[in-house]
């Protein structure tokens, strides 16, 4: 199924929810979602018969603009192969966005890979902890604004 | 008689622990030896690719991906590289296609019998281990005629390559399929269906193919839980369609789908249909220049792709956005290790603790991959 079907089908079920959908780009076109429901939203791409998104093929976190923290979700149907690019977006000053954790559990690890790097809280994560740094890391080292620490616990950090 | 202690254990397999296959950490939780719960601790392997890819160019990228997963240069490379092809819209000569799918399959040869070797390792079988990586070393010498190097290659390049094959590599790389398809059968016959081994592996460690799906597993893993997913077949990159070959699932021949004995086994049938690929592609390769579309300067307009390839570990799929300058704007790699390890609490609870080694085992990490 292409994005703008899909895109119509999701504008009948949620009133609110859904921001505007990018097509005419030179890659692939993709839509925004809200941040608040974007759960709801994921549940009913892998739930509803003729989508069944089962796979939730990468989660990232891109430092979007200058105000915006974004998470980028590839959805891919196993069912009837298409493939969809979904995006929420999240202010810097308060990056919260729903888990998708309990839509596919292959969220887990990519949303605390997230926190980790980019700094976006998951909200009703079951262990929202680092990942990938050590768990008393300070700051999120791919914003664009990060600085480098000079010490980690003594040792010099720069090199 | 004393009285018996009986409060739940935990204890700590790695980080530096042989059969963790690198510096993975996993925190086990134990009543007597039955293992009720993994927390796996990632992490000692980070080596910042991410946050260095946005301060390079494109091409410098490359041998970064190298390093990634390093028994699996070249499937990585070309992921890498097809992901920033689609940004800039390069279409590549036919030559170079071919020689990137016989150097992706002679790879994934070559990290099969590395997962296959060490798995038996694993399991306390030495000696096919030997043998793997004896034939490893043949396929090894065939990417050092090519480009020099044995592990790390910098080959593929956007647009192209970095040397054109030899006559002699293709001499040698048809020898090798000859000498090479009988040695398969004796792997199987030391190991695969040795009652040993079967006893180890088979019925332990079940991933159930809806789990599967959904915690985003992939690659052997994914099919030895009897799902038919390639995305060489289902979602064809390079020119993958153009060959034929079958997707092997795990069937369970012995156990049932899904257990370690059947993740295992689909490694040794893939070998056999890669060697089938290489052998349609060897032949065939047209002639051409495989420099004529490798850019000057790689600018690509301002946008993002996402490339899903099938490496011998699994889905691995670079998502890049570019904002129109020389440097990515963000380079997230999708390793396929780091969603298979994910699963691993879940089908280890309940065996016993030497059963987390072959699970792990099973999954065939490399943790360069996982941790980036």
């Amino acid at each position: 199924m292409e994005i703008t079907e899909i895109y119509e089908k999701l504008k009948k079920v949620f009133e609110t929810g859904l921001g505007e959908i990018k097509t005419d780009i030179p890659t692939e076109p993709f839509f925004f979602a809200d941040a608040d429901k974007i759960d709801v939203i994921c549940m009913f791409l892998r739930d509803e018969e003729s989508l069944q998104f089962d796979n939730l093929s990468c989660l990232s976190g891109v430092d979007y603009d200058k105000d915006n923290l974004a998470v980028v979700y590839h959805l891919i149907s196993y069912v009837h192969n298409h493939r969809l690019v979904l995006k929420t977006l999240a202010p810097k000053s308060n990056p919260v966005v729903k888990t998708v954790t309990d839509v596919w559990a292959a969220a887990n690890w990519h949303e605390r890979e997230a926190y980790d790097l980019i700094g976006i809280n998951f909200e009703g994560h079951p262990d929202l902890r680092r990942i990938l740094l050590p768990e008393d890391w300070e700051g999120h080292p791919l914003r664009k604004d990060y600085k480098v620490p000079e010490f980690y616990r003594g040792m010099k950090v720069p090199y | 008689m004393a009285e018996l202690r009986t409060e739940e254990l935990t204890i700590n397999m790695g980080p530096q622990h042989p059969s963790t296959h690198g510096v993975l950490r996993l925190v086990l939780t134990l009543n007597g030896e039955i293992v009720t719960d993994v927390k796996p601790v990632l992490g000692y392997l980070h080596r910042c690719f991410e946050k260095h890819a946005e301060a390079m160019t494109y091409p410098q990228v490359i041998p970064y991906t190298d390093r990634m997963d390093y028994l699996n240069s070249m499937n990585n490379e070309l992921a890498y590289v097809l992901a920033a092809e689609k940004l800039l819209g390069i279409e590549v000569p036919e030559r170079v296609e071919y020689i990137r799918v016989i150097m992706c399959e002679l790879q994934r040869i070559a990290s099969h019998l590395v997962a296959i070797g060490t798995f038996g390792n694993d399991a306390g079988a030495f000696t096919p281990f030997l043998y793997c990586f004896a034939d490893r070393e043949k396929v090894l010498e065939l990417f050092e005629i090519v480009c020099g190097a044995r592990l790390l290659y910098n080959y593929i390049w956007i647009g192209g390559l970095s040397h054109d094959i030899t006559p002699e590599f293709v001499k040698k790389t048809k020898e090798f399929i000859k000498y090479f398809r009988p040695r398969i059968t004796q792997v199987n016959n030391l190991l695969s269906f040795n009652k040993i081994f079967i006893e180890r592996t088979a019925n332990i460690g079940i991933l159930p193919p809806d789990v599967a799906i959904n915690a985003g597993c992939s690659g052997p893993t994914l099919r030895g839980s009897g799902v038919k997913y390639d995305l060489r077949k289902d979602d064809p990159y390079s020119i993958y369609h153009k060959f034929d070959f079958d997707v092997c699932v795990g069937e369970g021949r012995y156990g049932v789908a899904g257990d370690c004995w059947n993740r295992y086994f689909v490694r040794a049938l893939e070998m056999e249909q890669s060697l089938r690929i290489i052998e349609q592609a060897i032949d065939n390769i047209p002639e051409g220049d495989i420099a004529s579309a490798v850019p000057k300067r790689v600018k690509p307009v301002a946008g993002e792709s996402y490339v899903r390839t099938e490496s011998p570990k699994g889905e691995l799929s670079y998502y890049i956005i570019s904002d129109g300058s020389l440097n990515p704007y963000r380079v997230k790699a999708r390793s396929p290790s780091f969603c298979n390890l994910s699963v691993i609490n879940q089908i280890s609870r309940g065996y016993m603790i030497a059963d987390v080694v072959m699970i792990l085992g099973s999954f065939d990490i490399v943790l360069g991959c996982i941790d980036r």
